[in-house]
């Protein structure tokens, strides 16, 4: 998986083709924590089907508020330097994986 | 077949950590699963004043976390894998997890616990993560020097916004209540009196949520007059109770009318070898102490239920 933050987004995700998902996290949130084993296993499974990126929203506050991400976990796709889908909070790796398919 | 384990542990807050404790100790074989890290709830919650030995307090995640490492001292191993269905009246019961894997267990010590309650509110759903969270340590820090609105006059509703006011400029409680009526512990509810970020909107019931993209405003509706009243916000942050994560237990152990798992003392459920602990039972108090209390209750029958039936 790629880190990305202020500096890089533009290129990392809004530039690059094909499908992009962007796991968003921080330090302080446990869901976050829970999760990131479950999106690591999907970027390899799926690694041929999309890019996967994760940003520490603790550390790129306004980034994520410009991507209008308030709230942790969000995970968000984006294609074509449009965001496409997007999961909020109360999701599972499962729902991860179904909208993964989907959009692939 | 594969290896039956003495007990398999559903849920790895601090009902399922204790009874993994307990159960290790007795030299049981025992396995918690659990889709989350461990620590449920409480591992979301900043802070913890009245669990007994910290005088000065402590962190859910601290906490949380060294229950981990005490149980995992004791030989029973944490897995991170969600169940999707258990067949409890089997011998060895069955725990199945998602991607098809089994685990068979001669005893089932359910602690799925609890998650916080959605009002439905119109905009409730549509700002999930745009300003809308049920959760302050997950989301607290976007809001430094914005203003936000907590709904909801518990325990965690009045904790939860003082720890909010670390970082939002105005914290205002919604309450249904009339004015100085909280449902909170005095203790809370005197330091919150006491902040300044803190303001209070009184005979109150929040109506709708706004905005365009990000939260924008709340409108409250008063519930004596029925005014309704625009309060600008960035995030609005729901503390009204809890529901418990059982619908994976419907039609396997008797649950009560909201879903509650229904046990007696020694934590037995309906269906003999299967216990219930946490949040997620039927009970008159859910806090750390009396899940952690449920778990060793739970771990102690299960052992007298195998040394019973050998």
């Amino acid at each position: 998986m790629v880190a990305v933050d202020k500096v890089n987004f533009e290129d990392e995700v809004l530039k690059t083709d094909g499908l992009v998902l962007v796991d968003f996290w921080s330090q302080k949130c446990e869901p976050c924590l829970a999760l990131t084993p479950a999106i690591h296993a999907l970027s390899e499974k799926y690694a041929d089907k999309a890019k996967f990126c994760t940003l520490d929203a603790g550390t790129n506050k306004r980034l994520s508020i410009s991507q209008k991400v308030m709230g942790l976990p969000t995970v968000a796709f984006y294609r074509g330097g449009e965001k496409v889908a997007e999961l909020n909070q109360s999701f599972t790796a499962e729902d991860v994986e179904v909208k993964l398919k989907e959009l692939a | 077949m594969g290896q039956v384990y003495d007990t398999v542990i559903i849920g790895a807050g601090p009902g399922g950590l204790a009874a993994g404790l307990y159960a290790g100790r007795a030299k049981m074989s025992a396995v918690i699963v659990a889709k989350s890290l461990p620590g449920g709830q409480a591992a979301t919650t900043a802070e913890l004043e009245n669990y007994p030995g910290f005088p000065k307090g402590t962190t859910g995640p601290a906490l949380t976390q060294a229950m981990a490492d005490h149980t995992a001292s004791f030989g029973t191993g944490i897995v991170q894998e969600e169940v999707v269905d258990v067949d409890l009246g089997a011998d060895p019961k069955v725990v199945k997890v998602y991607g098809g894997k089994e685990y068979l267990a001669r005893t089932v010590i359910l602690a799925p616990g609890a998650s916080p309650k959605s009002l439905h509110l119109q905009g409730e759903r549509e700002f999930l993560g745009k300003g809308v969270s049920y959760c302050a340590t997950c989301d607290g820090d976007f809001f430094e020097d914005l203003d936000v609105a907590v709904i909801g006059n518990g325990d965690t509703a009045v904790e939860e916004a003082m720890y909010l006011t670390r970082f939002a400029e105005n914290v205002t409680i919604i309450v249904r209540r009339k004015e100085g009526d909280l449902r909170c512990n005095k203790s809370s509810a005197e330091r919150a009196f006491a902040n300044p970020k803190i303001h209070w909107m009184w005979d109150s019931a929040p109506q709708e949520i706004q905005g365009d993209g990000l939260v924008e405003r709340l409108i409250v509706r008063n519930t004596q007059t029925g005014d309704l009243s625009e309060l600008k916000v960035d995030g609005v942050f729901f503390f009204v109770g809890t529901e418990p994560q059982t619908g994976f237990l419907q039609g396997k152990v008797e649950l009560d009318q909201d879903g509650y798992i229904i046990a007696n003392d020694m934590m037995e459920t309906s269906v003999p070898g299967v216990y219930a602990v946490g949040d997620a039972r039927q009970k008159f108090l859910r806090q750390v102490i009396t899940a952690a209390a449920d778990g060793a209750i739970a771990a102690v029958a299960a052992e007298k239920y195998i040394a019973g039936r050998e």
